[in-house]
């Protein structure tokens, strides 16, 4: 869950480490895409999914709280309109599976929901930005407590490199070269009213 | 913000609280799956330190620890434990905190042994009831099942019923639903209402049929018979016919109204045995939820920073 952290929009407060300064408030530096970009990228994973699958057979799209919930809800709206059919689509919390607990304020939790039995399907993650790896490991655990799909795959937004577990996506929007130091945010129209990505500094807690 | 310690409901205002029952709210789903376990505090050490007699409160905040993979030692100070050989509270908590204890949940007959408690250790310490002063966690899980059942808690009308003076579910709750905006009334018997109760932000009664029409949920006390000194009323016989829920004020009540009690139940004295079981009375939904509320609380206390700030010896 890269790129979110004191979301003005966000629905949930989150925490903030304990005495670690969070470098001053987020200043942009590059608006990398604009909600055109936002919705290509998105049908375009789409249709990688399907044709991936060779059709929607025992697809389920479990999007990873915050900001990945909505982009599942995208995803299965553009299968929904070249393929005819609605995907199923859930929604995953990882924070209580996360390998930072302790480290870092405890998150405020949202609801996970489950559409239906999780076993021999096709679960796809999706989330907004893959960076360290440690959200999308945090999901394995989170996922597999809920049942046994066939296969995990995962999709996300952008990509932003700098892994810290052999992690990688099968579905990409945008590759992003970053350096560390910076902050790459997502907003989606659903919880902050607008949809972009943007580039800077500063408030970073970015996870994911 | 999440208190190092919760010792009073009176350290959590409106965003406190929320944040806690929007927590329990993420839980619940846990609870009702049929893997219940979570990884979040694995290695964190939790004890329940009881001092009074109690089942659901213990059994309910061992079983959130262990669903949260935290260890739990369960701490009864009876005859098999070293307390009967003379051993300070203090000295108890000390031996304890010795061997690694994270979180102390504590219940204690006198009123701010857990404050007291907190002074001395290092580790987090929860209220679990502490003499007729404050049971915390019980007013949570209260107030997030009327808020599960009524979507939220601002202008609803609670009547609390029976022995207010040494109730610390009553003093608790009272506060905690006057900070979310209820509009609470408290009823009973003149002897077991405290004087200084509308300095609480609540109403009195002595007329339980006078405000049950109106109310949206009806709080039953217990009679706490270990607690009574000289009687406050009669006999039990006449507790009933005066203040108790039977059949018929049941029936009054507004279709949608809830009957709740913090347990453990007298049937036939604050509440009729067939009242108990109607489908309003949402005794054992309160008891359920009360682990997704215990899990919530453990998890703002102790998923967080391993060094409290200040605190300790």
């Amino acid at each position: 869950m890269g790129g979110e952290p004191l979301g003005t929009g966000s629905a949930v407060p989150r925490g903030r480490r304990r005495g670690v300064p969070d470098g001053g408030p987020f200043r942009v530096k590059a608006r990398v895409m604009e909600p055109d970009d936002m919705r290509r990228a998105l049908v375009r994973i789409a249709h990688e999914i399907v044709e991936r699958n060779k059709g929607t057979d025992g697809l389920v799209l479990m999007g990873i709280r915050t900001r990945g919930a909505p982009l599942a809800q995208r995803l299965r709206d553009a299968i929904a309109s070249f393929e005819g059919v609605q995907v199923p689509v859930g929604a995953l919390d990882v924070s209580l599976y996360r390998d930072d607990v302790g480290l870092r304020g405890p998150r405020g939790l949202e609801a996970t929901t489950v559409p239906g039995n999780l076993d021999a399907r096709i679960v796809v993650l999706v989330d907004d930005v893959l960076y360290t790896g440690r959200t999308i490991r945090a999901a394995f655990d989170a996922l597999l407590d809920l049942g046994r799909p066939r296969a995990v795959r995962l999709a996300v937004l952008v990509d932003r490199g700098h892994r810290e577990l052999p992690i990688r996506a099968d579905f990409v929007g945008k590759n992003l070269p970053t350096a560390t130091s910076e902050v790459v945010r997502v907003r989606v129209a659903e919880i902050d009213g607008e949809d972009a990505v943007l580039i800077g500094e500063g408030a970073g807690e970015a996870t994911g | 913000m999440i208190p190092q310690h919760l010792l009073s409901i009176d350290q959590l205002d409106e965003t406190a609280i929320t944040r806690i029952l929007d927590t329990a709210r993420g839980l619940r789903s846990v609870t009702d799956r049929p893997l219940k376990k979570l990884p979040t505090l694995r290695g964190r050490t939790v004890c329940n330190l009881f001092y009074e007699p109690s089942t659901r409160t213990r059994v309910s905040f061992e079983l959130a620890a262990k669903r949260l993979s935290a260890d739990v030692i369960n701490f009864q100070a009876d005859a098999r434990s070293s307390v009967s050989k003379g051993e300070s509270l203090k000295d108890t908590a000390w031996t304890l905190e010795a061997m690694g204890v994270d979180a102390l949940v504590v219940r204690h007959p006198s009123s701010g042994a857990a404050a007291q408690l907190s002074r001395w250790v290092r580790a987090r310490v929860i209220n679990a009831g502490d003499g007729r002063h404050e049971h915390p966690t019980q007013a949570l899980l209260d107030l997030f099942s009327m808020r599960e059942r009524f979507g939220t808690l601002a202008g609803l009308k609670v009547v609390i019923v029976g022995d207010i003076a040494h109730s610390r579910v009553a003093r608790s709750n009272v506060k905690g639903l006057v900070t979310m905006g209820a509009d609470v009334t408290l009823v009973g018997p003149p002897t077991l209402v405290p004087p200084q109760v509308e300095s609480w932000g609540a109403k009195v009664s002595y007329d339980l049929d006078a405000v049950l029409d109106d109310a949206d949920v009806c709080y039953l006390l217990r009679v706490q018979r270990e607690r009574l000194g000289a009687p406050a009323f009669p006999t039990l016989r006449e507790y009933a016919a005066l203040w108790g829920l039977d059949r018929a004020r049941a029936a009054r009540l507004k279709p949608d109204a809830l009957v709740m009690h913090p347990g453990p139940i007298n049937r036939g004295v604050e509440i009729a045995a067939d009242v108990a079981d109607l489908p309003r009375a949402v005794i054992l939904e309160q008891v359920a939820n009360g682990v997704a509320v215990r899990m919530s609380l453990l998890y703002l206390m102790l998923g967080g920073a391993e060094e409290p700030p200040g605190g300790g010896r």
